[in-house]
């Protein structure tokens, strides 16, 4: 167990809150006083051995002692300083200030967070800002209304001469455009309401579809049940599924969510939760061997291993999917890698390369700017969805597994593979001199 | 001498209001609301001017601009730009397709006269 240097410290807090002498612990561990009296003050390492024997006399668990509530502070301090490197923190004093001043410390890192959430709901409001159809549909009913009005106001202000037909139709003009401005401009106003808070409420059935999978965490548990059933049987508990979810309210949004859940569960009875987990162990994760175990197409296997929650024994993995043009649908995120809400991705995610090089597996270690530069394995793959056909392009989708490189999974090779430096969108990559940046970051470098 | 303006506008109150300015200032006004049709209009009505909106149906302005200034029979004629978007990009673009005059909606209807009188030597 990696003991920290504070571990000492968190002894002599624990004894102290309990009343217990320091003489009575060092009796009971079967030490000198003088010798615990050194380890509390951090002058001595402490085996694992005597570190259980002190935890439990302590009543507590040895993690705690060794590592203490400091160790999720140092990795969010950590996270920090990476953020912000100009900042010059004294990283290799970090220890030292989480444990004389934790207020301050949880400050920090709380204000990191919430700078990290601001950064996404900013994503978010400029993706939605830049992209929407709605939003440019919106204001060109708002332009084209005022247009139309002003016009006609100034003609029938500007003091020429207009009979009392074309003045009635002028009128008349002028009230259909201010009915359409005023509905036009109520939009907008829910547009930008909805904009503004924290929650971004879904636009359009793919908004809604990713919301209702997202409120699921993209798992199933009622159709895991059913695996065994007839078509009956899984098409009620589909339709349960959609008709209790206050997510999917438009009829697109509801067949959409239709055809992925009618997916999922093919997906799910070719390769049942039970038989997934014990061949995963087996296969340690391998979606080629996976693949090969079940006799299932590659896409199957890394949509499978991502909705597998880590409560069902999955590694928590995302997962996205996009067509031949690169539109991203499918969308599961995975703590510490940033996928746009909205709009284009960055072009150097592996599964945009695979696009270019159909039917080819490709597994590539990739790392995202900023918050804790992580590293993540991708696996993709790129299909075709249609049958061939003569003198027609055929239909693509790529899928993209997204799981934190393991050290323990991958092996040597894996972790020592220097990692293809990525971003999310344009607009939130600092990244300077990328070759392929769409638009200027509304971030600054660092 | 009449001059004639013809207008590619889908939006029929835009449309009417123009038509009303023209006709009243003494123009010859024909309208068009179609993109995907628009250049064979031209053709049809061989105006003096175009007034021509971006964002039309089936086919955008900028396209149908184009069109219009890689035939030798359009290839001169004055055009009058019309846009919801007045952002610098697309000016630009409209300039590098050989636009003559570019206005943002909403307009004024005095400059869109001056601007069209301009245009036609008047």
């Amino acid at each position: 167990m990696p003991h920290s240097r504070l571990t000492g410290s968190r002894i002599r807090e624990r004894r102290l809150v309990l009343g217990l002498k320091q003489a009575a612990l060092a009796k009971e561990v079967g030490i000198s006083a003088a010798y615990l009296n050194l380890i509390e003050h951090n002058r001595r390492r402490v085996g694992d051995a005597l570190l259980d024997a002190i935890s439990k006399v302590l009543r507590t668990d040895p993690a705690v002692l060794a590592e203490g509530a400091e160790a999720a502070l140092l990795g969010a301090l950590s996270e920090a300083d990476k953020r912000l490197p100009q900042a010059q923190a004294e990283l290799d004093r970090s220890e030292d200030f989480a444990g004389r001043f934790p207020g301050w410390a949880s400050l920090v890192t709380a204000q990191n967070q919430r700078i990290q959430e601001l950064e996404q709901m900013v994503e978010a409001l400029s993706d939605r800002l830049t992209h929407d159809p709605e939003l440019a549909a919106s204001l060109h009913e708002v332009i084209s209304a005022v247009t139309a009005i002003r016009s006609t106001a100034a003609i029938l202000s500007g003091g020429g001469e207009v009979d009392q037909e074309w003045q009635d139709r002028f009128l008349r003009n002028m009230r259909d455009e201010g009915m359409r401005l005023s509905g036009a401009a109520q939009g907008l106003v829910e547009f930008l309401d909805a904009g503004a808070s924290a929650e971004v409420v879904p636009i359009g059935p793919a908004e809604e579809l990713a919301t209702f999978l997202e409120a699921h965490d993209h798992f199933f548990p009622v159709l895991e049940e059913v695996t065994g059933s007839d078509a009956g049987v899984h098409d009620r508990a589909i339709g349960r599924l959609i008709a209790d979810s206050d997510a999917l309210t438009s009829r697109e949004a509801q067949d959409m969510a239709r055809q992925f859940l009618s997916q999922y569960m093919s997906e799910a009875v070719a390769m049942p939760l039970q038989d997934f987990q014990t061949a995963r162990e087996t296969y340690r994760w391998g979606p080629m061997a996976l693949a090969h175990a079940f006799d299932q197409p590659l896409p199957t296997v890394l949509r499978r291993i991502a909705f597998v929650p880590p409560s069902e024994g999955g590694i928590g993995a995302g997962v996205i999917s996009c067509d031949g043009a690169g539109a991203l649908g499918l969308r599961k995120s995975v703590p510490g890698f940033t996928l746009p809400r909205f709009g284009a991705a960055c072009p150097y995610w592996p599964v945009f390369q695979a696009l270019a090089q159909p039917d080819r597996p490709m597994q590539t270690v990739v790392r995202q700017p900023g918050g804790a530069r992580r590293r993540y394995v991708c696996q993709a793959i790129c299909v075709r969805r249609d049958a061939p056909s003569f003198n027609h392009p055929p239909a693509l989708e790529a899928v993209m597994l997204i799981r934190e490189l393991d050290d323990a999974l991958d092996g040597e090779a894996l972790a020592h593979t220097p990692p293809v430096e990525v971003g999310s969108a344009c607009r939130v990559c600092p990244r300077p001199d990328c070759a392929a940046r769409r638009e200027a970051t509304i971030l600054s470098a660092g | 001498m009449t001059k004639q303006v013809l207008v590619i506008e889908d939006e029929p109150n835009i449309a009417e209001a123009i038509s009303f300015i023209l006709s009243r200032d003494g123009w010859n006004v024909s309208t068009h609301a179609s993109g995907t049709t628009a250049v064979q209009a031209v053709r049809d009505v061989q105006p003096d001017v175009l007034i021509l909106d971006v964002m039309l149906p089936g086919k955008s302005g900028y396209d149908i601009l184009q069109d219009l200034r890689s035939s030798d029979d359009t290839r001169a004629l004055p055009v009058l730009m019309l846009t919801a978007r007045g952002q610098k990009t697309d000016r630009e673009l409209a300039e590098r397709l050989g636009v003559s005059r570019f206005m943002t909606k909403p307009f004024s209807n005095t400059e869109m006269l001056s601007n069209l009188r301009e245009l036609v030597g008047g």
